[in-house]
């Protein structure tokens, strides 16, 4: 008989399964089940090689040297800006910053466009949706000049209310900063809209697309967001490597923020000129085997193919919300129309922390907690909860071995 | 259940954190103590009614794990009408436990009802869990009023 053939376009989970070296293991006597994905993503032999192999290889300053290392290092890390460039299908390789992740990325933006741009009475408007790093950093801002951070409201199923932001969209607003998908609930978020009705009322917007790179295609211009950013290691590559998207003309306008090596064109004691786009915003010596690991990566996710990752994980998502909502005494935490890739959930009064040591032990990684979104969790009037979180090398079995130790949870804590 | 989780949660365990004992502030309660542990929220208050270095009344509010009800439970039972030198001496000897396992010079034995804590070694990121309560009660021992937090 022969094999079946491959469905074009159809993601082959097994194979997928066998490019992730990590998830050949067991712990605690268990075959490794990896369901926390939302917290960092494993990283395919491809990128572990392409970083061994720059180090082995091609390992030299970039931008300085004129010997043939530093002229191969400076390839391959600019190399990995084009394609950072076109997975988000930015108009130009110089809109592409490399950061140290979405953390970074968002604080350069509050640091630099929001000092220069926000006064006192000011208003900054985030959701009450954000993880703790698009939070913060306009905390931090608002603080400093006086500006006020404005927060819009969700529903009960984590449902962003839509309206009730644009009402806090006015006059004096000067940045809408949300995630594009919810770290802590998987909700996606319908940015494209929000932009345009931003946009027309000339308030600018940045997208922390962490959760949101790993799961569905996006493309920054159709989306027409000012500003998006994204961690490498939740993409299947290195830690230490992010990247900032920020149109031209606003990156051109910002100042720099970091002083040092790389971003100056020149520099006397009395005066410094800065470096043109990107490297402005580049000092020192960066993450260049992380940038080329974060290409590896991207290389990784488009040979896959992205659309065909995005209708495997919502065919799994939809199958472990059926599954989950039969486990008796679970309560799903976050149930919007749209999701991708997160259950948060509570299983009867049983305490996160508990279940995660339970699951554990039988080889299922998941994260329990406040998730970074202390704010969301006092909404939802939960000290925390249990979040599993797939990614393209789960399948259903993993969806099951974690229902079966969700019975285990309920005997120990019957 | 594996033997690991079972040394974890044991019969005692679950019974202290389904069923809290001295879960309430105390009557003439003069001391007490907030301890927070931020990485999974969970937070605890410890309430004393000290007369001069006898602990005559002992309880405990707030939320949190099995393994963190279950140890402030269990500490409010033991540590009524002993002295505070007593209860330091029983935060010594179950911070030891907790922390060096087998290693430890305590025996758990000695410890009574509090031995049931004695699996918890075997779980690092569970070791905040069950001496939230014993720092915060330090706190309010030393009435120093800021909350304790485990990180």
């Amino acid at each position: 008989m022969r094999a079946l053939r491959e469905v074009p376009g159809r993601l082959d989970v097994e194979k997928v399964r066998k490019d992730f070296p990590i998830l050949r293991q067991e712990v605690h006597g268990n075959p490794l089940v990896y369901l926390d994905s939302a917290a960092t993503s494993q990283k395919p032999r491809a990128v572990i090689e392409a970083v061994s192999r720059y180090y082995e290889q091609d390992n030299a300053n970039v931008h300085r040297g004129v010997h043939l290392l530093s002229e191969r290092a400076t390839q391959a890390y600019e190399a990995a800006r084009e394609k950072v460039q076109r997975f988000v299908n930015a108009a130009h390789a110089h809109e592409i910053v490399f950061v140290r992740g979405t953390t970074e990325a968002i604080n350069l933006v509050a640091q630099t466009y929001g000092r220069t741009r926000v006064r006192s009475g000011d208003e900054i408007v985030i959701t009450v949706m954000e993880h703790h790093s698009n939070i913060v950093p306009w905390q931090m801002l608002c603080e400093e000049k006086g500006a006020v951070l404005r927060v819009a409201p969700m529903d009960d199923t984590g449902t962003l209310l839509v309206d009730e932001l644009e009402r806090l969209i006015g006059s004096r607003t000067r940045l809408l900063a949300l995630g594009h998908v919810s770290n802590a609930l998987g909700t996606i978020h319908p940015v494209r809209r929000i932009v345009e009705m931003a946009h027309r009322k000339n308030v600018p917007v940045l997208l922390d697309g962490a959760q949101a790179v790993p799961h569905l295609a996006v493309d920054v211009q159709a989306l027409g967001c000012d500003f998006y950013a994204f961690s490498g290691h939740k993409l299947f590559g290195p830690s230490g490597i992010g990247v900032l998207y920020g149109r031209s003309e606003l990156l051109e306008e910002m100042p720099p923020w970091q002083g040092g090596g790389d971003m100056i064109s020149s520099v006397t004691f009395e005066k410094t000129t800065y470096n043109k786009l990107p490297y402005k915003f580049e000092a020192g010596t960066p993450d260049i085997a992380g940038a080329i690991g974060l290409g590896a990566a991207i290389d990784y996710v488009r040979g896959v193919g992205v659309d065909a990752i995005a209708a495997h994980e919502h065919d799994l998502l939809t199958y472990a919300t059926e599954a989950l909502r039969e486990v008796s005494g679970l309560r799903l935490i976050g149930t919007a129309k749209e999701k991708a890739s997160v259950l948060s959930f509570l299983l009867g009064d049983v305490h996160p922390h508990d279940i995660g040591t339970v699951l554990d032990r039988e080889g299922i990684a998941i994260r329990t907690g406040h998730h970074c979104a202390q704010p969301l969790m006092r909404r939802l009037g939960v000290a925390a909860t249990a979040r599993a979180s797939l990614a393209l090398y789960n399948r259903r079995e993993d969806v099951d071995a974690l229902v079966t130790g969700l019975h285990k949870v309920r005997e120990v804590f019957a | 259940m594996k033997s690991e989780l079972r040394d974890l949660y044991q019969e005692v365990v679950i019974d202290h954190s389904k069923n809290p004992r001295n879960f309430r502030k105390p009557e003439g309660a003069n001391r007490s103590a907030e301890g927070i542990n931020p990485l999974c929220g969970d937070e605890i208050t410890v309430h004393l009614k000290l007369a001069g270095d006898v602990i005559q009344d002992i309880g405990f509010q707030g939320a949190g794990c099995a393994i963190s009800k279950a140890s402030a439970s269990m500490m409010t039972a033991a540590l009524k009408n002993k002295t505070k030198a007593e209860a330091e001496s029983l935060f010594e000897r179950v911070h030891s436990m907790l922390t060096e396992g087998p290693k430890s010079s305590v025996n758990p034995e000695e410890l009574g009802k509090l031995a049931a804590l004695s699996g918890v070694w075997e779980f690092p990121v569970r070791v905040k869990c069950a001496s939230l309560a014993w720092h915060t009660l330090r706190s309010a021992l030393a009435g120093s009023g800021t909350p304790v937090s485990t990180e």
